[in-house]
C-alpha cells in the first residue's frame, strides 16, 4: 500500500499560488468569522428586542478590559515579529517575539480571570413587587438590590448594597477603595422573587457576553498551546525544513490576527455601549 | 509571498507605525465612550473606529494588502454571507413580531 503524500506544504500550489496550509488557514478563518458572526448577530437580536438592556460600562470592568485591549494588540505586534524574525535569518529573535507572544497570552488569560471571577460573589437580590416600598430607600430606579451577600439565614440575607448607582462595576472598584458602599441592608428572604450572582445566568447580557468572551478566551488557550509548541518541540523543523516552518508560523500569525481582530470588536460591543 | 530580508525589515517599520496607531485608537474607542453620545451616535463612532482597527490588523499584520486573488474571494463570499448574518435580526426586528425580552 503507497503512502499518499501531501503535496505543496512549503512550495505554492501551481493554481492558487499558495502553500496548502494557508489556503487552509484562511478557509478555516473565514468559517470563523460565520461562527462568531453569529453570536454577533445573535447580540443584535437580544439588544434590539430588549426593554431594558444594561450599559456595558456599568456592569463591566472597562479599565480590565481595555489594558486586555493593549495587551492583545502588543502580542500581534510580537507575533508578525516572530514571523519576520525567521524571514530575516535571526532564529534568535524568533524564539524572544514568540515567547513574548505567549506571556501576553497568558497575561490576558490572568487579567480575563480577575474580571470574571469577582461576579460570581457579587448578587442581585430582585424584589416582589410587594415588597418593593419596604426597601424604597435603597432601590435606584429598578425593583432590585445588588452587592455582597454579608451573611445569610434561612429568613433573611444581609447584604451589603453597591453604590447608588446599583451596579456592578462601580462596586468592584469599591471593594478596593473601601468608600462606596452603604451601609448593610437586612432582607427579608420572603420579600425576594429571585437570587443571582452576575454569572452567565444573571440576565441576557452577562448570559451573552460570558458566552462571547468565553469563546474567544478558548481560543486564546488555542492560540498559547499552538504557539508554544512552535516555540518549542516545533521548532526543530526551522533546521530541517526552513520554508515548512516559516509557513507554520505564518499561519499561526495569521490565527492569532484574526483572534486580535475578533477582540478588537467584541471590546467596544461589550463593554463600552 | 516570497519575500527577501531587506523587504521584511522594510514591513518592520511599518508593524511598529501599525502598532503605535493601534494604541492611538484603542484610547480613542474608550474616550469617546466617556463622550454623552446618543446611542445610535455611540454604536457609529465605536464601529467605525473599530473598523479602522481591524483594518489595520488585517491589511498589514495579516498581510491582505498584498495577497493572492484567491484569498480575496474567499473573503469576498465571506463578507457576503457576515452580511446576510448581521440582517436576519432586522427581518425579525421589522415583522415587529421579536422577542422582546428582560435585559
Amino acid at each position: 500500500m503507497s503512502v499518499a503524500e501531501i503535496k505543496y506544504i512549503d512550495k505554492p500550489h501551481p493554481i492558487t499560488g499558495l502553500t496548502n496550509g494557508k489556503l487552509g488557514i484562511w478557509l478555516f478563518l473565514a468559517s470563523e468569522v460565520m461562527l462568531f458572526g453569529a453570536l454577533f448577530s445573535s447580540l443584535i437580536l437580544l439588544r434590539v428586542g430588549s426593554s431594558d438592556w444594561p450599559h456595558g460600562k456599568n456592569i463591566l470592568d472597562v479599565p480590565l478590559a481595555t489594558l486586555n485591549t493593549i495587551i492583545l494588540i502588543t502580542s500581534s505586534v510580537t507575533m508578525v515579529m516572530a514571523w519576520a524574525s525567521l524571514k530575516m535569518d535571526r532564529f534568535d529573535k524568533f524564539k524572544l517575539y514568540m515567547g513574548a507572544t505567549i506571556a501576553l497570552s497568558c497575561a490576558f488569560l490572568v487579567i480575563k480571570f480577575f474580571e470574571y471571577s469577582p461576579k460570581f460573589s457579587h448578587y442581585e437580590a430582585f424584589l416582589k413587587p410587594a415588597a418593593v416600598s419596604k426597601y424604597e430607600d435603597h432601590l435606584t430606579g429598578k425593583a432590585s438590590i445588588s452587592g455582597h451577600i454579608e451573611k445569610q439565614t434561612d429568613d433573611e440575607i444581609v447584604f451589603k448594597p453597591d453604590t447608588p448607582k446599583g451596579d456592578h462595576g462601580a462596586d468592584h472598584g469599591a471593594e478596593h477603595d473601601g468608600h462606596a458602599e452603604h451601609a448593610e441592608i437586612t432582607i427579608d428572604r420572603a420579600d425576594i422573587h429571585r437570587l443571582t450572582s452576575f454569572g452567565p445566568w444573571h440576565s441576557n447580557f452577562l448570559g451573552i457576553y460570558f458566552t462571547m468572551t468565553g469563546l474567544h478566551g478558548l481560543h486564546i488557550i488555542g492560540g498559547i498551546v499552538v504557539n508554544a509548541w512552535l516555540l518549542f518541540p516545533g521548532s526543530v523543523m526551522f533546521r530541517k525544513e526552513r520554508e515548512r516552518f516559516e509557513g507554520r508560523v505564518e499561519c499561526a500569525g495569521l490565527y492569532w490576527h484574526f483572534v486580535d481582530l475578533v477582540w478588537i470588536f467584541l471590546f467596544p460591543t461589550l463593554y463600552l455601549l | 509571498m516570497a519575500e527577501h530580508a531587506h523587504d521584511i525589515a522594510k514591513h518592520v517599520k511599518v508593524y511598529i507605525v501599525i502598532f503605535a496607531v493601534l494604541m492611538v485608537l484603542t484610547l480613542v474607542t474608550v474616550g469617546v465612550s466617556y463622550l454623552e453620545l446618543s446611542i445610535m451616535s455611540a454604536v457609529i463612532v465605536a464601529m467605525f473606529v473599530a473598523s479602522i482597527k481591524g483594518s489595520l490588523v488585517a491589511c498589514y499584520f495579516m498581510h491582505l494588502i498584498d495577497e493572492r486573488k484567491i484569498i480575496y474571494w474567499v473573503l469576498a463570499l465571506t463578507v457576503f454571507f457576515f452580511i446576510v448574518l448581521m440582517a436576519i435580526p432586522s427581518l425579525d426586528v421589522h415583522s415587529g413580531e421579536g422577542v422582546v425580552v428582560n435585559r
